[in-house]
């Protein structure tokens, strides 16, 4: 085959053919192309602002790294004026983080970027291995899961800083996407797909600055950048119903590149037609803080991106949930959505305690919606009054290592979240 | 019988996939110049050769399924994207660099 020339300089031999419209690309016009639509991104969401300090998710895995990489680049092109952290979070497992820690350090020297190492025994006073002495190996993936869900949030509350950026890719929100899909859950699709969880009364926010980045390009921007990145093992065994959601992605891929990005654009399209009173993310505030994204994602034990649980983590995340479902205090949400509108918004959601609405309101569907107050315990952002981790964690201390957690089976695939209404709450559009 | 006549290249496994080849980053083999049905030697035949011959692993099938080399594994000839080669029907020179990495692992 005759060699192909860069769609852009016209020049220099393509080596790159870009997933989302098959321009052939050389390596410079590649990298360059890359970074800008990252800016992009990150301008057109006013992700940042003068001054902010950003900690970055590390786990010396390549999308956190291509990530730290991108924005020291741009941080420094377009003068951000950002002071970017890198954070880790060490599970404390001997031998298991040391060669990504050892990347994460080297990223630091090479970025020249501060580096927090975050310890399990820091933040909850017990590391992985202690617990695992505790409840034995089975089972620990839970913990391990539950702990880390919080962990970025907590370590960079620690470094006091407010704003966490996450390597989350567009083949990870699309496999999200897919998988709520799958099941039927809406609320949580809808608040998978913003770019931002939280807002400014949040004490961490989180935000995924490569969320329209192919995963693919992610890997040829660090090859052809030369960048020192790890893989772990652990990432052999994702828990079942991800690694079907990820394998038909990447077939969807192969046979219609473009998909994963209409997927994204898809799962945006129909969170702007979720009620506001359902995916907890509301304009008009009427809670203090939006959920976490850290409820949705990351929700399996070792590796990283939430990507490699094992089955019986799976089970255990769902008792879990359903423990969360079953004594979540529970309100009826009825949503009138609006027919003289463009039907794309709820024009008003009546939140009734215990009463029966007035006959006006026409019952769309029953809802529930999660509380978001904070664990009683630690004050983290939480739907119970206890969070998952300090519920462990209660377990732990009392050396009580097997929680009986009682479920209702009927509820245990439902995640569709609560709402505690301290009375009466008209929420406009 | 194809000709004895044999060429080197260079094969390299990144992104987590070396861990299917026994933790191997980067091997020099040496090839026929003609297949078994005296055609010249393409990545398609690579693939396979390495499946069967040098893939110790059993999980064969996180390396090529179905024949093909498993979605989410890119293949870079020459540091380009097999796609603008030919992909599988590529036909390989002498002292070619073949990179398989895996897009799969944890970010
Ligand atoms: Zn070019
Ligand atoms: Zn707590």
């Amino acid at each position: 085959m005759a060699p192909s020339i860069c769609a852009i300089c016209e020049v220099v031999r393509a080596l790159i053919i870009r997933p989302k419209n098959h321009q052939k690309l050389c390596k410079a016009c590649f990298i360059a192309i890359f970074e800008a639509e990252i800016h992009h991104t990150i301008t057109t969401t006013s992700l940042f602002s003068p001054g902010d300090r950003i900690a970055i998710g590390a786990s010396g895995g390549k999308d956190s790294t291509v990530l730290a990489s991108v924005l020291k680049t741009l941080n420094e092109r377009h003068n951000y004026g950002l002071d970017l952290v890198l954070l880790s979070i060490d599970e404390g497992i001997k031998g298991y983080r040391d060669d990504s820690l050892e990347t994460v350090k080297r990223n630091a020297v090479q970025y020249d970027m501060p580096l927090k190492i975050v310890g399990y025994d820091e933040l909850y006073g017990w590391t992985m291995d202690q617990v695992v002495e505790v409840i034995g190996k089975k089972g620990n993936c839970t913990y391990c899961g539950v702990f880390r869900r919080q962990a970025l949030d907590r370590g960079a509350k620690m470094l006091g800083i407010n704003h966490v950026v996450t390597g989350h890719n567009a083949d990870d929100v699309a496999e999200t996407i897919l998988m709520n899909l799958l099941r039927g859950d809406l609320p949580r699709l809808a608040r998978s797909t913003s770019i931002m969880t939280g807002d400014e009364s949040s004490e961490v926010r989180r935000s995924k600055p490569l969320k329209y980045a192919y995963e693919k390009e992610i890997v040829l921007y660090a090859h052809h950048k030369k960048l020192d990145y790890f893989t772990t093992e652990c990432l052999y065994s994702p828990e079942a119903f991800r690694g079907s959601a990820r394998s038909l992605i990447k077939n969807l891929e192969r046979v219609r590149p473009s998909a994963i990005l209409d997927l994204v654009r898809s799962g945006e399209d129909m969170a702007r037609l979720v009620p506001e009173a359902v995916t907890g993310i509301s304009q008009c505030k009427i809670q203090k803080v939006s959920l976490s994204s850290a409820d949705d994602e990351d929700t399996s034990g070792c590796g990283t991106n939430g990507r490699s649980g094992g089955g019986e983590m799976a089970d255990m995340e769902k008792k879990l949930q359903a423990d969360e479902d079953a004594v979540g205090r529970e309100v009826d949400v009825t949503a009138k959505t609006s027919s003289d509108n463009d039907g794309l918004h709820t024009d008003a959601v009546l939140l009734k305690l215990g009463k029966k609405t007035g006959p006006k309101t026409k019952m769309v569907k029953k809802l529930t919606r999660q509380t978001l107050g904070t664990c009683r315990v630690c004050g983290y952002m939480s739907s119970q009054e206890i969070c998952k981790a300090c519920t462990l964690l209660e377990g732990l201390n009392k050396n009580r290592p097997k929680m009986e957690i009682e479920i209702d089976i009927k509820d245990e695939e439902s995640s569709i979240p609560r709402i505690k209404m301290e009375g009466v709450v008209q929420a406009g559009g | 019988m194809a000709s004895e006549d044999k060429f080197n290249l260079v094969v390299e496994f990144s992104g987590g996939l070396e861990l299917l080849f026994s933790g191997r980053r980067k091997l020099t083999i040496s090839v026929p110049i003609k297949d078994n049905e005296g055609q010249a030697v393409t990545v398609g035949w690579l693939v396979h050769y390495l499946c069967n011959e040098v893939m110790e692993d059993s999980r064969k099938n996180m390396f090529v399924l179905d024949g093909h080399v498993c979605p989410g594994i890119l293949v870079l000839i020459n540091d380009a994207d097999w796609e603008l080669e030919g992909e599988a029907s590529y036909a390989l020179q002498p002292n070619d660099n073949v990179l398989f990495v895996s897009t799969l692992h944890g970010g």
